[in-house]
């Protein structure tokens, strides 16, 4: 098999005296959705904000086709392929589709000082990039982004990304502010970016989304990987007692701080 | 572009309330007026306003674009003045030192209120509020030690009087109404037509987005704050010379002038979205109520009334308009 697009190996992440993360390691490959599931605070924004080069692990490494590498600016980790797309898309409400589809990269056309921005190639490529995601209400790149609804942005959000060449998808709780409906949509565009080669982390507490998408499963339980499974592996019920902190849930918590105090700060391996 | 033109885009674009407001002050002074002030003496009065307070609002509007205010350029008006003042009259070096001078200030105020913003994460209301003060403090201590006056007279002749500090067009209007009209089409062009306008937009729609997408956030607020502050030493500097004198009193005006004249003009003050022509209509209606009403039978006193109605009417017409360009979806089968 082929090396893994991204990788953490032994990641450890503290603030000052605060260990958040424990020695994670995971990995994604092209054209496969990971989902990351975890409660609240158990480590899922550290985590993304390690690989998209908000922060740097305090130890362990992380690779990217094999070769480790260190993103010490978001600028750097979207230079690798890296794109991150949060729970509002990160896009700007009173700016024109167009517009923000190029934001940072604006497309041009003219000479030298007469360079002019180019609306109407920007508001094209646009519009058609986030049509063949199967958003087909999107057909206007002059309206403003905040008139969409939010799966749209969130699809215009991932479709920018792949646009400008994305190789791994990191979509944080892309879900979790959306209606049934929109987060359909949302699900589709992820399948549709898998189906085109990309890497996908997808972060959600919505075990159903998970299920719909998810090739490979992590759940996060304070900080540390407490289960890694791949499709099929788990019954719904057993991830939702996982992450919805049933009886289960706290024996497991229970179980690793136990180990942790046992074993000099280090989790147990994680349950297959 | 006109192949699609429509009523309905008009509204949605960011200066169609300095629009329409421009239209209603312009109908409100012919009537109660009559036309004397569109005639080129009139003219004169209200553009020699708008000119000097259109070269500080355009960038202070930008600011607000980005997300940040700037409310030192009241007292970089005289510290711009009195530099030049000081230098080529008081002193009687060249006038080319004088300007240079007078500008360079203005950067150097522009680089520490920027620095200030950017490192202490302090809102540049409060950042520029204190600048306001220390700028206006070194201004009149500076000027008393050196002077021993607080007005100070000032002789420019030649290239440099033709260019900042004279009147063109049979004697009334400022040689600033030039600048003005040519910094603005400048402005136009680097903000709406070239990339660097879309940064501007994006910085104040969603900073840490924006940062994230690349943009160079921080380097864009520095450059900004150099804008307004060295805008409003300019106008202080060609105020100077056209007068032959420059005080340490005045400029405060500018502050609030220029930000009545920003979002009347349709900019958002939270930032994101605005326009510069809208600010250029917004600075001519300012400069017509002010001025218009000396052709009315009205006493000039009543002048900030209808200026004050006519902020809230067009913050409010703004919202509106800015309502409609978010919910705009075309129609079905339209295109």
């Amino acid at each position: 098999m082929a090396a893994p697009i991204l990788a953490l190996r032994g990641v450890n992440k503290s603030f000052g005296p605060i260990d958040v993360l424990h020695d994670i390691t995971l990995e994604v490959h092209a054209g496969e959705v990971l989902c990351l599931l975890g409660d609240n605070g158990a480590g899922k924004s550290t985590l993304i904000k390690l690989m998209s080069g908000v922060h740097q692990p305090t130890n362990g490494h992380i690779e990217i086709d094999g070769a480790t590498i260190t993103l010490p600016t978001p600028r750097a980790a979207s230079d690798k392929g890296i794109a991150t797309v949060h729970q509002f898309g990160g896009t700007f409400p009173l700016m024109s589709i167009g517009r923000s589809f190029f934001v940072g990269v604006e497309k041009t056309k003219g000479w030298g000082p007469f360079k002019v921005y180019d609306r109407k190639g920007a508001n094209d490529i646009a519009v058609k990039a986030v049509r063949d995601f199967g958003i087909t209400r999107i057909d206007d790149g002059d309206r403003l982004v905040g008139g969409l609804s939010g799966g749209e942005r969130q699809s215009l959000a991932i479709a920018r990304a792949v646009h400008f060449g994305a190789r791994v998808l990191i979509l944080d709780e892309p879900t979790a502010a959306l209606g049934v409906k929109q987060a359909t949509h949302v699900l589709r565009i992820v399948n549709e970016a898998k189906r085109r080669g990309l890497a996908v982390i997808f972060i959600t507490h919505q075990v159903m989304h998970a299920m719909a998408v998810g090739d490979h499963f992590a759940v996060l339980i304070r900080g540390a990987v407490a289960a890694d499974f791949h499709k099929g592996e788990k019954t719904r019920e057993e991830i939702t007692d996982l992450m919805a902190g049933g009886a289960s849930m706290a024996s497991l918590e229970a179980e690793i701080e136990i180990y942790m105090n046992s074993h000099g700060g280090h989790p147990p391996p994680p349950a297959a | 572009m006109l192949r699609n033109f429509s009523f309905g885009a008009l509204a949605r674009r960011p200066e169609a309330g300095a629009a329409l407001g421009l239209i209603a002050v312009l109908i409100f002074f012919a009537i109660f007026g009559g036309l004397t002030f569109l005639k080129p003496a009139g003219m004169a009065s209200w553009l020699n306003v708008a000119a000097n307070l259109g070269v500080i609002a355009i960038p202070l509007g930008l600011l607000m674009i980005a997300g940040e205010l700037d409310i030192s350029v009241g007292a970089m008006v005289p510290f711009g003045a009195l530099t030049v003042a000081v230098i080529s009259g008081h002193y009687g070096l060249p006038i080319w030192i004088g300007i240079a001078a007078s500008l360079s200030f203005g950067v150097i105020v522009g680089l520490v209120n920027g620095f200030l913003v950017i490192r202490t994460a302090v809102p540049s209301l409060i950042v520029t509020l204190g600048s306001l003060f220390a700028v206006q403090g070194i201004v009149l201590g500076l000027t008393v030690l050196i002077t021993k006056s607080t007005s100070v007279a000032l002789k420019t002749e030649g290239v440099a009087k033709a260019m900042f500090g004279d009147f063109v067009m049979g004697g009334q209007m400022q040689v600033m109404v030039l600048w003005w009209l040519g910094l603005t089409a400048l402005y136009v062009f680097y903000v709406h037509l070239s990339p660097f306008g879309n940064w501007i937009f994006a910085m104040g729609g969603d900073k840490v987005s924006a940062r994230n997408a690349g943009i160079p956030t921080e380097r864009l607020t520095m450059v900004l704050f150099v804008l307004s502050s060295t805008s409003a030493a300019f106008v202080g500097m060609c105020q100077a010379m056209l007068y032959n004198s420059a005080q340490v009193a005045g400029g405060q005006s500018f502050i609030f002038n220029s930000i009545i004249s920003v979002v009347v003009g349709g900019v958002l003050l939270t930032g994101g979205f605005g326009s510069v022509i809208g600010i250029f209509f917004g600075t001519i209606t300012f400069a017509i109520v002010t001025q218009g009403i000396y052709y009315t039978d009205f006493d000039r006193n009543w002048s900030s009334l209808i200026i004050g109605v006519l902020l809230l009417g067009a913050v409010l017409m703004n919202n509106t308009f800015r309502q409609m360009a978010l919910s705009y979806a075309p129609k079905k089968g339209a295109k």
